[in-house]
């Protein structure tokens, strides 16, 4: 460590951290980073440019470093300058391109959170401190961010002194009268989006030796600010000048920081040139850190550098200066500062260049936002502090500190010296100034253009050293205005940032949420093979010991067949529709009639999208006078939903109709078969209730809906019981004999009765017709949607491709082509081996083909033959059972006494991780909840919406529809703003206070109930997702 | 790779042209160059808005393919994909086209199914394609994560070989340089701000560089083209939603192939440099900020994680959106409008990259014989009033 100084800088001496660099052991101290523990090792060269393998040292001291690219333990590419020292650090450097393991899992922790304030202050320098300072006494509520470890900005790396004190006394005095401010330290912010939108990265455990596993390793953090305060400095500029690359060559504010801040002497004979005054601080500094100044070459004077010369290393020996070399190790250059406006430009302000500082600075805001200090051009630390107090709204209340540092003069614009080749503008991208004189010989006139011929500002960095200069040497070489040529659009992230820290907690089992029936438990004790449909997890099928897939379905299609089978309908989306109109709306919804329907009569109804293609099915039941409970296909429920509510809320909102989803309220079970009737007469079910037909009925001493609907052509059942009864339901139907089968099974058994399904026989360019359903619509209606469709030329064409059946003599693979003499006639679109016929079978959609027809896929042709698409029970013989066997009811001979919550299985988990105080999770137990649309219902009912109430009392049971869990403790809402992006905080969310919202991935309602306490109601199927994400978001505090 | 010395001239817009096109992008400067080099039209000039093929041609995620389900739109991308097949050599410019392969990933069982059919109407229609279970997925591309465990497991996938990348920029330069060299003036920042019609006949374009008589205007605005022809008098069935996409930082050769993933919004592919590229579904509102919609990316960035773990620390460094027009049925509209002399190409949706010599090359056959070229014919206008759609919401791989 023979450049370390023996005394200064904001390193602690008594703590020494043990690295690596490149396998070498190292030595450093609390408060290096990388970048200057290298130094401090005489690491000149830390790695290769990558397209000229030229060697490349620390060039900067902070995010905008463009050379020193470094692995990081697991991390592939990391800037040294960056990166905290910490005991134990294994690094290597790069050829600018990181390498990522094949086996890499990342075991780390990255999560999210969300908050809101009324001045968010960027940058925790003298002007964002002062801003932030003055702001958070008037009150506001204020967030100030910075990137580094500690408060200070540019002053952590300078000797200036205010009011005859060290510059950070101030620092210090500032820091300590923040009051009511939340101050993120390594906290860079990367995007500024629309409505005062930040988001930031926080760092908070890279920076440790030892990382606890249970904290987030990087947070994400998304601000939403009433207004914005800029203050992220400047960036120096460099000047592109032959061998301007070298190890060796060094931004002079960096330089004048390493020696300052770290202690850490650059070089041992330093050139310093500048077209800047900012430089001769530098110079002063360094050579009062004992490092020789050899000369400071002032453009300003008429001299520059026009090269550098190599040592046998590739690093810096000396700079040739009108003729002369002059030896040095270190160059300490400034071409002037770019005020950093990257934050400003996202955020959609309109820059100007600003012919006395040389560079871009902030014109016009497009937001609430105002910047302030050096990245609005501002030069000097006394004027800094008084734009932040100014800024911050309480400037009378400030006194401005006096600055011992001299009066700066402007810079000279100086973009380029000596020939052009081996000049970099880019070091990271290998970009020199021949090549952007070539892009403009070739044509280009756009920076834009430029950018891409030359690959200037596209690496990692950005282009934070180099975007203006390209601007500058593209200026030059067009004899054009800097501001003329402009700059390329600044594009978020400010500095990069991992793909896992986007993702946050949204990986494996959270990636999307799992939705699950109250029937899951038994399905999987049961050995169940699921099917994703949608967000669900449907048994595909119930494999016994060894069975095959395809002896399992035969075996459940068996059962359904021929004695009595249950399947898991619980998914299928249930809408509850009340209201005057409904009849007049279901007409206009579905292509068949509707409000002519019996109350208690169930019907089959097909509806189409404007074009006239299926869109969804399902059977829909007249309730009560004005009261329907449609039923939608699992994977469309909520499309049908917003469907529904589209077409009433900006077409027809005249009509008195509301839709309440009742999904997840009511748990189904489809009892099937020929002995079916026994069974549900068994548990209390009228076993005369006729086909299509509905009945309220007391199943165990709860009320429960009977439908007898089929969708197997069997004689079957819909039972339907609150959510908390259904796994006590399911079990007991299993008991009594049903056999389980899951979705293949139920594909199966409708495919042999030519029954389409939605999404599989139909891709939306299928109409009714097509499938055969001309019956279900209805000719008498004035219109419904889709009607004018259908009377398309293309609609009405005779050679439309119409669903059929075929048989062949194997089995077919779905969507194989189905190929005439003619070519592609159609495709298979669904294809089982049927236990009832004891043979492969097959659904298809084709236009009316002549001559033999072969199904082709892969390299397999098989011929098939054209048959009818009703292959079982052509007739319905078997839909209503056998009338010799009607039993009578036997209510009564059981109870569902056993309701089983949503969250049963996490009862012990959350006791677990609540066994800490800070923050608790637990379920509250059974709610009735009841959802009103229309006047306020009383009894505490929480407004959901225009006319929308849900509590106690009022029109639909939900009561099953949503899960309650609450969190208490003092850390509740520190776990809350982990996933929700409302603004939670006690002075704007109060006890009492409740609102619709996303937690993590899942809808809720949040209520708060007390001052540490909150209501989350979720959708029971969403509550065991829920549920894991509390306990992922709660391990944080349940280490504590 | 080493840019030519010289590109294109900067000339000044003339009073009158053959032709004006209104959009200096991929798709603009191929119909020029085809005008040109197909008809022997070079009294031409596109006129840009802003730099040339900076819309949608320097914001996509440069994926090449034809494995389209229904047979008008694997004619066109099959036409174009053997155009591009030969562009490099035609051009004399290195367009980077790289045949590593398209894998389009199921999820889940439709996925399966719908892959199984496009597959099989690929081959019938002459185009390569395959159907690869999950063990062959994985040894396609051995980083993928094909476990059973994961959220969406991958159940299998299709593999266009012949598919791959480009380098956008390159294409784009390689056919302005050789439509400048055949006479083609190209206008940058001349932005057009309205048509003069004369008896149902449009005769000039009005611009931000003043006015400039056409005998035919064809617009090729992308996103952009609902709002240039309503100036005509003409409503189109588009919608432009913003499309996210991203680059990371440079990592040594990692993934060889394209990957594709429709149910879980997530494209990607490395770049010859090195950066990952990836892309993600459409927004879901109407917009034409051309930037990131941040929490489409997080969610897209989650998706990417499952299937690919090991990208977990790779950093991304730059995030933006390009402004997609996207018609009823996820097809392009090609051919004459209402206003006679003025044509319309758009409604490319997330498809146009690929489809850019192809689409350049029967727009301007039809421009030339001001009447649809017949890979054109199916995708006019009138399809969306006779119900002839070409619905590839499916088959497009992004959810649109």
């Amino acid at each position: 460590m023979t450049q370390r100084l023996p005394i200064g800088g904001r390193v602690d001496r008594t703590r020494t951290l043990r690295f690596t660099f490149d396998g070498v052991a190292m030595t450093g101290y609390q408060g290096d980073t990388l970048a200057s523990a290298l130094l401090a090792n005489e690491v000149r060269i830390v790695g290769r440019s990558v397209d000229l393998g030229r060697p490349r040292g620390v060039f900067g001291i902070g995010s905008e470093e463009p050379n020193a690219l470094v692995r990081v333990g697991d991390d592939p590419m990391l800037t040294a300058t960056t990166v905290e020292l910490y005991d134990g650090l294994a690094a290597s450097g790069l050829a600018g391109k990181g390498r990522l393991d094949p086996g890499f899992a990342d075991d780390a922790r990255y999560d999210k959170a969300y908050l809101h304030c009324d001045v968010l202050v960027v940058g925790g320098g003298p002007a964002g401190l002062a801003a932030a300072l003055a702001a958070s006494e008037s009150g506001a509520r204020v967030i100030l961010l910075d990137e580094q470890p500690e408060l200070g900005g540019s002053l952590l790396g300078a000797r200036e002194r205010l009011d005859g004190r060290p510059a950070m006394d101030w620092v210090a005095a500032a820091e300590a009268r923040l009051s009511g401010v939340q101050v993120f330290t390594r906290t860079t912010a990367v995007g500024y989006y629309d409505h005062n939108y930040v988001v930031a990265v926080e760092r908070r455990t890279d920076h440790l030796a030892d990382r606890p596993a249970h904290i987030s390793r990087q947070r994400l953090w998304h601000f939403r600010a009433g207004r914005v305060i800029l203050a992220t400095g400047a960036h120096e500029r460099s000047i592109a000048f032959p061998g301007n690359d070298r190890p060796g060559v060094m931004l002079a504010s960096a330089a004048r920081a390493y020696v300052n801040r770290y202690a850490v002497r650059p070089g041992t004979r330093a050139v310093v040139f500048t077209c800047a005054d900012s430089a001769f601080a530098a110079g002063d500094d360094l050579r009062a850190a004992g490092v020789e100044i050899a000369t400071i070459v002032d453009a300003r004077r008429g001299e520059t550098v026009t090269r550098t010369v190599a040592g046998p290393d590739g690093a810096l020996a000396g700079v040739e200066i009108g003729g002369r070399i002059v030896e040095c190790d270190l160059l300490a250059v400034c071409g002037g500062w770019n005020p950093t406006v990257h934050l400003f430009s996202q955020s959609q302000g309109r820059l100007r260049y600003d012919q006395n500082i040389h560079a871009f600075v902030p014109h016009l805001s497009a937001q609430a936002e105002q910047s302030v200090g050096a990245c609005r051009g501002t030069y000097g630390t006394a004027a800094c502090i008084e734009e932040g107090y100014a800024a911050g709204g309480s400037a009378g209340n400030f006194r401005i500190p006096v600055s011992d540092a001299r009066h700066e003069q402007p810079p000279a614009a100086l973009w380029t010296s000596g020939a052009q080749e081996e000049a970099f503008v880019d070091l990271q991208r290998d970009v020199t100034v021949a090549d952007v004189a070539r892009s403009i010989g070739a044509g280009m006139r756009s920076v834009e253009h430029v950018k891409r011929y030359t690959t200037a500002g596209t690496g990692a960095d950005q282009g934070k050293t180099s975007g203006p200069g390209t601007v500058g040497v593209m200026s030059a070489l067009l004899g054009a205005d800097p501001g003329a040529v402009g700059t390329t659009t600044y594009r978020p992230p400010y500095v990069p940032i991992s793909i896992a820290l986007l993702a946050g907690r949204e990986r494996g089992i959270l990636s999307d949420p799992i939705r699950v029936t109250s029937m899951h438990a038994s399905h999987v004790a049961r050995g169940a093979v699921f099917e994703d449909v949608g967000q669900w997890k449907r048994p595909w099928y119930f494999p016994l010991d060894g069975e095959s897939m395809d002896d399992a379905v035969l075996r459940e299609c068996a059962a359904a067949r021929t004695a009595v089978a249950a399947m898991d309908a619980s998914t299928l989306g249930k809408i509850d529709i009340r209201g005057a109109d409904v009849g007049v709306f279901l007409d206009r919804i579905y292509t068949n009639m509707y409000s002519t329907l019996a109350v208690g009569a169930c019907r089959y109804g097909v509806m189409c999208t404007a074009d006239g293609m299926v869109f969804d099915d399902g059977v829909t039941t007249r309730l009560a006078e004005e009261r329907y409970l449609m039923t939608t296909t699992t994977g469309n429920a909520a499309a049908v939903l917003d469907w529904l509510e589209e077409w009433h809320q900006t077409e027809w909102p005249e009509l008195d109709v509301s839709f309440v989803s009742v999904t997840d309220h009511w748990a189904t079970v489809a009892v099937v078969g020929p002995r079916s009737r026994e069974l549900v007469t068994s548990l209390g079910v009228p076993g005369d209730m006729p086909f299509m037909t509905y009945r309220e009925v007391g199943l165990g001493g709860v009320a429960a809906r009977v439908y007898r609907i089929s969708f197997s052509g069997e004689l079957a059942w819909e039972l339907n019981v609150p959510w908390a009864y259904g796994r006590t339901l399911w079990e007991t139907v299993l008991e009594r004999g049903a056999v389980p089968y899951g979705t293949e099974t139920m594909h199966v058994l409708r495919a042999e009765k030519g029954f389409p399904i939605v999404g599989q026989e139909t891709d939306g360019t299928v109409t009714p017709q097509d499938l055969g359903m001309s019956w279900a619509v209805s000719k008498r209606k004035p219109d419904y949607v889709g009607k004018r469709s259908h009377a398309r030329p293309d609609a009405m064409r005779a050679d439309r491709k119409r669903l059929i059946g075929l048989f062949s003599a194997e089995r077919l693979a779905e969507g194989a082509q189905l190929v005439t003499a003619a070519g592609m006639v159609g495709h298979v679109t669904s294809s089982y081996h049927s236990a009832a016929l004891d043979r492969p079978f097959a659904l298809a959609l084709s236009r009316d083909a002549h001559g033999p027809m072969e199904a082709v896929w892969d390299t397999r042709r098989v011929p098939v033959e054209i048959v009818s698409s009703v292959f079982y029970d052509p007739e319905n013989l078997v839909r209503d059972g056998s009338p010799s066997t009607w039993p009578v009811s036997h209510e009564g001979d059981w109870l569902l006494d056993r309701p089983v919550s949503a969250l049963d299985a996490y009862r012990d988990r959350f006791a677990v991780a609540g066994a800490d105080a800070v923050v608790r999770a637990r379920e509250i137990p059974l709610a009735i909840m009841r959802e009103t649309h229309g006047a306020d219902p009383g009894e505490d009912a929480m407004r959901l919406g225009p006319e929308w109430w849900i509590g106690p009392a009022g029109d639909v049971d939900v009561s099953g529809q949503r899960t309650i869990v609450e969190l208490t403790g003092p850390r509740a809402r520190d776990v809350l703003i982990t996933g929700c992006a409302l603004d939670l905080d006690p002075r704007v969310f109060g006890v009492g206070a409740y609102v619709q919202t996303m937690l993590g991935r899942a809808q809720v309602i949040l209520r708060r109930v007390d001052d540490d306490a909150y209501h989350v109601y979720v959708r029971s199927s969403f509550a065991g997702y829920l549920a894991e994400w509390l306990l992922d978001a709660l391990a944080e505090w349940s280490h504590t | 790779m080493r840019h030519p010395d010289f590109l294109w001239r900067n000339p000044s817009p003339k009073s009158a042209y053959d032709v004006v096109i209104v959009g200096g992008g991929g798709h603009g400067l191929a119909t020029a160059y085809y005008l040109a080099r197909n008809h022997g039209i070079t009294n031409v000039a596109i006129l840009e808005k802003g730099w040339l093929a900076g819309g949608n041609m320097a914001r996509n995620t440069t994926i090449i393919r034809s494995n389209y389900l229904w047979d008008e739109s694997a004619a066109i991308y099959e036409h174009s994909l053997k155009l591009w097949e030969g562009l490099s050599a035609e051009l004399d410019y290195d367009l980077m086209f790289s045949q590593r392969g398209v894998l389009n990933l199921a999820h889940n069982l439709p996925d399966v199914r719908e892959g199984r059919r496009r597959a099989s109407a690929n081959q019938q229609n002459g185009i390569d394609a395959e159907w690869l279970d999950a063990d062959e997925v994985k040894k396609f591309c051995p980083i993928l994560n094909t476990s059973p465990h994961v959220r969406y497991p991958v159940l299998g996938a299709t593999l266009q070989r012949r598919a791959g990348i480009a380098k956008h920029d390159h294409v784009a330069w390689g056919y302005a340089r050789a439509a400048d060299a055949l006479g083609v003036d190209l206008i940058q920042g001349c932005e057009v701000t309205g048509f003069e019609i004369d008896g149902g006949r449009v005769t000039a374009v009005r611009t931000s560089q003043g006015r400039i008589a056409a005998g035919t205007v064809a617009l090729a605005a992308a996103g952009h083209t609902s709002v240039l022809a309503d100036k005509a008098g003409i409503r189109l069935p588009l919608q432009s939603h913003p499309l996210q996409a991203l680059v990371s930082e440079l990592l040594d050769p990692v993934l060889d192939c394209v990957v594709m993933s429709g149910a879980v919004h997530v494209y990607v592919s490395q770049a010859h440099k090195g950066e990952l590229v990836m892309g993600a579904g459409i927004d879901a509102y109407n917009s034409y900020g051309q930037r990131g919609s941040f929490n489409v990316i997080e969610r897209q960035m989650g998706a990417a994680l499952e299937l690919f773990p090991i990208f977990s620390r790779v950093r991304v460094v730059r995030t933006w959106a390009g402004i997609v027009d996207v018609a009823p049925d996820a097809s392009p509209i090609i051919g004459p409008t209402p206003v006679e002399g003025l044509y319309i190409n758009a409604g490319w949706g997330t498809g146009g990259f690929k489809a850019t010599p192809g689409s350049g090359w029967v727009y301007a056959d039809t421009i030339a014989n001001q009447r649809a070229h017949p890979l054109a014919e199916p995708f006019s206008l009138d399809r969306f009033t006779t119900g002839a759609l070409i619905d590839e919401h499916g088959a497009a791989a992004v959810a649109h």
